[in-house]
This record gives C-alpha cells, structure tokens and sequence, in this order.
C-alpha cells in the first residue's frame, strides 16, 4: 500500500516529515487514524499525542497542541502552534 | 598650529569615531540579516499549512462565516503598521508610514473610518508627535518577533472585527509592512487580512470537476473557527518577521552609506588641512624672505 507523506509543522519551524503508515492524531471528537488513501479531512487538534508509525516501521511520537490536521491526497499536514518531538 | 588647520583636524577626528560606529552597526546588522532570514524559512512550512487548510474550507465548502462575510456597506477600517523600534535605517520607516497614510486616504475617501494599531516606536512617535488617535500599539519587539506578540495582536484585531460595527467594531483588517525582496530592497506592502480576499495554493476547481468530499471535524463551522484566528495569527506573524529581516537589510545598507560618507568627509578634510597647512608654511617662508630682504635693502 502506498504510504502517507506527513509533515509536522509548529508555528516557527517544521518539526518532522517523512514517510508514513500510519498517522494517530487526537481531534475534538476523539482519536483518528489515517492510512493511505483516506478521504480530504481537515480536523480541529485537541491537546495530545500525535503518533505517527513511519515507512520504515519506526514510531515517532509527537506533542501537539492549539493545531489542525489535514489530510488530502496522501499527504497529511499537522500544524500546530506548539509542538514538539516526545 | 593655526586654528583653521586645527580645526579641519577635529573634523576629521569626528569623521572618524563617527565612522567606527556606523561601521560597528553595518556589521551586526548584516549579521542579523541572516538570522532573520533563517526565521522567515523556518516559519513557512507552518504558514503554507495554515493557508492550505484555510483556501481547502473556502474552495470546498460554501459556508457562510462571520470572517469570511464581506460587509455590504462598511463603515470603518482597522490598519496594523508594522515599522520597527529604532531608526538608523533610511527610508524603512518613512516608507511603510507613508504607505499607511495613502491606504487611509483611500479608506476614507470610500467613506470608512480609520482606526490604527500600531507596531513599532517609530510609529507610535509618528503617531504621537502628530496628536492622533491609535487604539493600541506594541513596542520593543520589533528586532525579535516572537509567536506570543503575533497572537496578542491577531487576538485583538479578531476580537475587533468579530464585534458589530455599532459597538466600535471593524469591518476590514488591513496590514502595512516591508517586504523583504532581497538585501537590496524592501518594498512596503499593503494586505487585507479580513475579510479574506484571495486563498492561494490550492488551483480553483474547475467547473466540471467533482469536488472531493472534505469531511470536518468536528464541522465546518466550528474548523472555521478555529482556524481562522490562527490564519490571522500566522499572516501578522509573517508580516512581523518579515519587517525584521526587511529592518535589518535597511539598517545594514543606511549603515554602510553612513561610512562611505565619513570616508568621502575624512578625504575631503584632510586635504583641506593639508592645504591650510601648506599654506601657512608658504606664508611664513615669504614673511621670513620679505624680512630678510627689508633688513638687507635697508
């Protein structure tokens, strides 16, 4: 399966991207994940983890806070005011 | 020494001093530069995120939100003028000053009232010395943007904008800043914040095309409203670091003409001195032989 080009971005400076499987992220609603292929999303970000499986089978764990998920054509964006690597 | 020579001399000693220090400040702003630079990239992944997801809601949802509503008869404006804390930098603050007083111009003659927020000492003395009105200013930070100022002004146009024009709200956000081009030049920009104008960076869906279904969590409106403000935040947030970068090549290029200036004035005035000098001693020699002749025709 194709894999997700993920990007996490906070207000000054971009986090991390790279390749991914697999994208967990803790909206408003509740948690979400994202595989390829997955439908446009745009999402509000609750405080949380964001967890992100890479192509590589890595795990990257990141903070999130006050941000967005979108998610269109395979390439998921999380953009958060504050955020950081755990 | 005779006092013209002299006083050539304390010329070019002033020349002089004066010159380590716009030299001093030459350099630490070209340092500058290139951390503020630095932070202008740094930042874009950030902003080109924020646009993307805010012209994804515009272009693939008709929904009708207080930020996005144009104003049918609007009645007053708010600008924000970016200029920095310090002068010593040419026309950088004169520049954007003067491009917000034509932006003014233009508002009122559309028969809108002005409010301003204000950026920077150098506009607030602009403001001050002139006895006008400005709502509220931010000083001190102009050389080091940092996220925490962004949000405090956002939050306050925000705010203003959202509450209804009676009660002293606006209708139209508008910023004034420098854009930072290249070392060489910066040109002051005007930008509508609010409402939103243009959404750039994602293509116009054509009419034929089906849109792909967006889905919102937890819904349009509510996405809206959360990334609005943060849209908002991220725009004064580039126009301020922007402005940094932009204040920094000023000051680095005003400095730089500051000392080629006081090399032109220490040439210019030891050659003067040397001449009153030669001069002297030329007069004294023909003293000392009209002397000498005197006493010998005598």
């Amino acid at each position: 399966m194709a894999d997700l080009t993920v990007t996490v971005v906070s207000a000054d400076e971009q986090i991390w991207s790279g390749q991914a499987r697999m994208v967990v992220a803790r909206t408003k609603e509740g948690e979400i994940g994202v595989l390829a292929g997955h439908q446009p999303l745009l999402g509000v970000l609750a405080a949380g983890e964001v967890r992100i499986t890479a192509a590589d089978g890595g795990r990257i764990t990141a903070n999130a806070e006050d941000g967005f998920i979108s998610v269109e054509n395979d390439t998921v964006t999380i953009a958060a005011r504050a955020a950081a690597l755990v | 020494m005779p006092a013209k020579v002299r006083a050539y001399r304390a010329r070019i000693r002033s020349a002089q001093t004066t010159k380590k220090i716009t030299r001093a400040m030459e350099l630490i702003s070209a340092s500058r530069i290139a951390k503020a630079q630095q932070r202008v990239a740094a930042s874009l992944p950030y902003a080109r995120a924020v646009t993307r997801a805010v012209s994804a809601v515009a272009t693939y949802s008709n929904v009708d939100h207080v930020l996005t509503r144009e104003a049918p008869n609007a009645t007053r404006a708010a600008i924000v003028v970016f200029t920095s804390d310090r002068g010593l930098a040419g026309a950088f603050n004169s520049n954007v000053l003067r491009k917000s007083e034509e932006l003014s111009e233009l508002l009122r003659s559309e028969g809108k009232e002005v409010v301003s927020y204000l950026v920077g000492r150098k506009a607030v003395g602009y403001y001050r010395f002139r006895r006008r009105e400005y709502v509220r200013d931010w000083v001190g930070g102009t050389d080091n943007p940092d996220t925490a100022t962004a949000k405090e002004i956002a939050d306050a146009v925000v705010a203003q904008f959202v509450q209804d024009t009676a009660d002293g709200g606006v209708d139209e956000i508008h910023i004034v800043y420098n854009r930072f081009v290249s070392m060489l030049t910066q040109t002051p920009e005007i930008l509508r914040l609010l409402p939103l104008e243009i959404v750039e960076g994602v293509e116009q869906p054509g009419e034929t095309d089906v849109l792909p279904l967006y889905e919102f969590e937890p819904d349009v409106n509510e996405v809206l409203d959360a990334l609005l403000p943060v849209y908002i935040e991220s725009r004064i947030y580039a126009a301020m670091l922007e402005s940094a970068a932009s204040k920094h090549a000023a000051t680095q290029r005003a400095m730089k003409a500051a000392s080629d200036n006081a090399d032109k004035l220490i040439r210019e005035y030891t050659r003067l001195a040397n001449n009153a000098r030669q001069q002297e001693i030329t007069q004294q020699i023909s003293e000392i032989v009209g002397g000498a002749d005197a006493l010998s025709t005598s």
